[in-house]
């Protein structure tokens, strides 16, 4: 057994699973008041990731940044995460709003149109190659914890504990706050909150705006770990950020958390040892399964999401809702 | 003894009855009456007959190439209805069922299998084989509600082109190339008039199978499932296996359209079947009308041939102006005051034009990336700052990227403007910017600027006409 690539792995897992979390949330918040899937999602990570880059870009880049790094990198989280806040508003406002009170299907409909208005305005503007943070300049690989076995990089260790800081705080808000109480009353029963005069309609534009704050903030933390972005990486991650909340269990917040550490870690260690396993499960058997490349780890996220749906539909920290007529 | 009923009629909901009656009186509802009354059969025959006599007109290769994806286009907005717009499930994975067609196709006729099937034995084979698939996809979200199944088909979907990707007996990214022609009861069809008649048959067929099953029993249960799905339960309809049906029934459809398309190109590749062109699908039958057997044909045409206009410069500009100028007249009442929008718009243009040339003049030294001859004839009236985009047509600085979204930003505000006025008004300066925009960000990237057009028309739609050209106008009952 290779110790070392296990904890590599791990470390890779969570890292990639905090970024999952994040996203998870803002679609599980938004699902949990609205009970609509926000396709669009995925895309508001990619433009977050986009402004990121582009803040990056106006402080003179990676190699010879204008501010401190901390600063540079805190700038660019808190630019992407109001940006992405106000292209989610807009976007409930003029995509999901009008159709509060169409039939279901109506505003998923509206939402692919808005992912993919999204994607193709992006690659209009800015072409459809891939744009590099060149993290590697911004932050030395050498730098970071290093003990035992574990060598972890300070940039991932930054994004795992700001992702943890982020869902800490979001947390906070709901727990303890008014407008948390508020966003828990909408999503328990919408109509008899405006009858206690919640103003449901800020409520849901808040609940839009921080969950897709923490979107952009995702894109930015993406950046700054896998290093290159594009206009289609969105699809990708909000379809991991699906999975992980109704994995987690739909509209619940640790449940997001918990379902983005473990689709996470899963992908990564499917990532490290599909090759190894199947390689194995095809020389057991002569040959009569196929040998599986990395590649394939998607293969695995999708069977766990199979999974959940046949053993546990309501995730793991969901509640079953029984339907009232 | 004609007795007029008081107090509420029993089943029926007063609420909807009383739009339904001002709706009745309406002239795109006396129409629709007048075209119910016309016979299946002679429908049938009227949505054929432009089908029929398009290989008639056309002689340019190419177009033919385009009539036949028309065809499949229509093929697989039918297949998507039935799923879509008659039970109302989302089903995000459908072009992987038209994928996976093409790749069976490919598996039992091609020089690469080895094997070379007969149509008349391969395309049903591939439709109940593709039928099942859907069936197993469709069971473990059997439970839940549609968004669930949204999540595991666009998740399969993702899946699909993973594995076609990354696999060594799907040749990856690279695709099959040789597939064989496809052959009906031992006789090879090789001309592109062959696929043509071949897809129109196949259509026919659809149309004619789609029709008796909405017709019946399950097409029926289908729709009872889609206006109120506990209503039905209640009622002893078996609501998973008629929803697990309509999935398996609309991949199957899509499954038959993969058959005839791998043959018709002779390569199929794994980037034929992504998000795109499911977004596609969905557009054309958002834009026809969910539900709507004739409106899924009417707006897979459109949307096919829109597309096919706008990837070729020298149409795309006169596309869009026409465009532009016809849902201007339809949507601004009355008519005259979308005439005065269009003369001051034009007025606008021609003053800043001028003024640009007189005090500004780097704002007006571009060069144009249009073809056509409307491209020339703007030129003096479109604001087209030099340096805006570079060569390949990508916007070049923060200016370029500035003015995109400020264009995006000023549609968004106008639909928010509540006085028809001054709404009016405001499209004067919004039409101008989106000349601007078109002529200088979007004419240079026309496989772009489409789809953008497209994702909006979705949006847009969804907001203000939901029903699409030919749907029926539902009303949810709370």
């Amino acid at each position: 057994m290779d110790w070392d690539k296990l904890v590599q792995l791990i470390v890779n897992g969570l890292t990639l699973g905090g970024v999952y979390a994040l996203v998870a949330l803002g679609f599980s918040m938004v699902y949990g008041i609205l009970k609509l899937l926000n396709l669009a999602h995925g895309d508001v990570v990619m433009v977050g990731a986009f402004i990121g880059w582009g803040v990056l870009g106006w402080l003179g880049g990676a190699q010879d940044p204008a501010v401190a790094v901390w600063l540079l990198i805190t700038l660019m989280v808190l630019a992407a995460m109001v940006g992405c806040g106000f292209i989610g508003v807009a976007i409930e406002r003029f995509a999901y709003r009008p159709l509060r009170r169409a039939p279901r299907i109506a505003p998923l409909i509206s939402a692919l149109g808005v992912s993919f208005f999204i994607q193709n305005s992006v690659l209009l503007l800015f072409g459809a190659n891939f744009r590099s943070y060149e993290s590697f300049d911004l932050v030395d690989v050498g730098i970071g914890i290093s003990w035992g076995p574990l060598n972890v990089w300070i940039l991932r260790v930054v994004v795992f504990v700001s992702a943890l800081a982020m869902m800490l705080g979001l947390w906070l808000l709901v727990t303890r706050t008014k407008l948390g109480k508020a966003m828990r009353a909408t999503a328990f029963d919408r109509e008899a909150a405006a009858m206690m005069g919640i103003d449901v309609d800020r409520v849901i534009v808040r609940t839009f705006f921080i969950g897709s704050a923490l979107a952009g903030a995702a894109g930015v933390l993406i950046g700054l770990v896998f290093g290159s972005i594009n206009h289609f990486m969105g699809f990708g991650y909000g379809l991991k950020g699906f999975t992980a909340a109704v994995v987690g269990g739909i509209g619940s917040i640790p449940g997001a958390m918990l379902g983005g550490l473990l689709i996470g870690l899963a992908e990564a260690l499917s990532v490290g040892y599909i090759e190894d396993v199947t390689g194995r499960i095809a020389d057991l058997t002569g040959g009569r399964f196929p040998r599986l490349g990395s590649q394939f780890s998607d293969l695995v996220v999708f069977l766990i999401l199979i999974g959940f749906m046949l053993l546990r539909p309501q995730g793991i920290l969901g509640k079953r809702e029984v339907k009232k007529v | 003894m004609s007795e007029a009923p008081s107090g509420p009629r029993i089943g029926v909901d007063e609420w909807v009855a009383s739009a339904e009656e001002r709706r009745q009186k309406t002239l795109s509802a006396r129409a629709e009456r007048a075209f119910e009354r016309v016979p299946p059969a002679a429908k049938l025959a009227l949505l054929a007959i432009p089908f029929a006599l398009y290989p008639f007109l056309v002689e340019d290769p190419y177009l033919m190439q385009v009539g036949i994806n028309t065809l499949i286009f229509v093929l697989l907005a039918l297949g998507l209805n039935v799923a879509v717009g008659w039970v109302g499930l989302l089903d995000l994975g459908y072009v992987a069922f038209f994928g996976l067609g093409a790749y069976l196709y490919a598996a039992v006729a091609s020089d690469y299998a080895g094997r070379h099937w007969d149509g008349a034995l391969a395309i049903p084979a591939i439709a109940v084989t593709v039928a099942v698939a859907g069936f197993l996809l469709g069971l473990p979200s059997r439970r839940l509600v549609g968004d669930y199944l949204a999540i595991v088909t666009l998740f399969f979907l993702q899946l699909f082109l993973v594995i076609l990707i990354n696999s060594t007996f799907t040749r990856g990214p690279n695709g099959i190339s040789d597939i064989r022609p496809l052959t009906l009861l031992g006789r090879e069809i090789t001309s592109l008039d062959g696929y043509y008649w071949t897809a129109l048959v196949a259509l026919v067929t659809v149309v004619v199978v789609l029709y008796l099953v909405n017709q019946s029993r399950t097409g029926r249960a289908w729709r009872a499932l889609r206006e109120d799905e506990l209503a039905a339960e209640l009622m002893t309809m078996p609501v998973n296996r008629l929803k697990l049906m309509a999935f398996a029934f609309g991949a199957s459809i899509a499954g038959v359209a993969g058959a005839i398309y791998a043959p018709a190109q002779g390569a199929i590749f794994p980037a034929s079947f992504d998000l795109i062109l499911l977004i596609t699908v969905y557009a054309m039958l958002v834009l026809g009308g969910a539900g709507s057997l004739l409106g899924a044909t009417v707006g897979a045409v459109i949307i096919s041939a829109s597309l096919e206009a706008l990837r070729d410069p020298e149409d795309a500009s006169w596309l869009v102006y026409i465009a532009v100028v016809l849902v201007l007249l339809v949507l601004i009442k009355p008519w005259w005051r979308g005439l005065a929008v269009l003369g001051a718009t034009a007025a606008l243009g021609l003053l800043v034009h001028e003024a640009a040339e007189r005090w500004w003049p780097s704002l007006v030294e571009g060069t144009t990336f249009g073809q056509a001859r409307i491209d020339r004839l703007v030129d003096g009236w479109v604001l087209m700052p030099a340096d805006f985009v570079t060569e390949e047509g990508l916007p070049a600085g923060a200016a370029a990227r500035i003015t995109y979204l400020l264009f995006v930003a000023s549609v968004l505000a106008l639909t928010l403007i509540r006085s028809s006025l001054w709404r009016t008004v405001a499209f004067v300066p919004v039409l101008y910017l989106a000349a601007v925009v078109w002529q200088n960000l979007m004419l240079p990237q026309p496989a772009v600027a489409r789809f953008i057009l497209m994702g909006a028309l979705l949006v847009a739609l969804m907001a203000y006409r939901p029903q699409g050209l030919f749907g029926k106008a539902r009303v949810e009952i709370v």
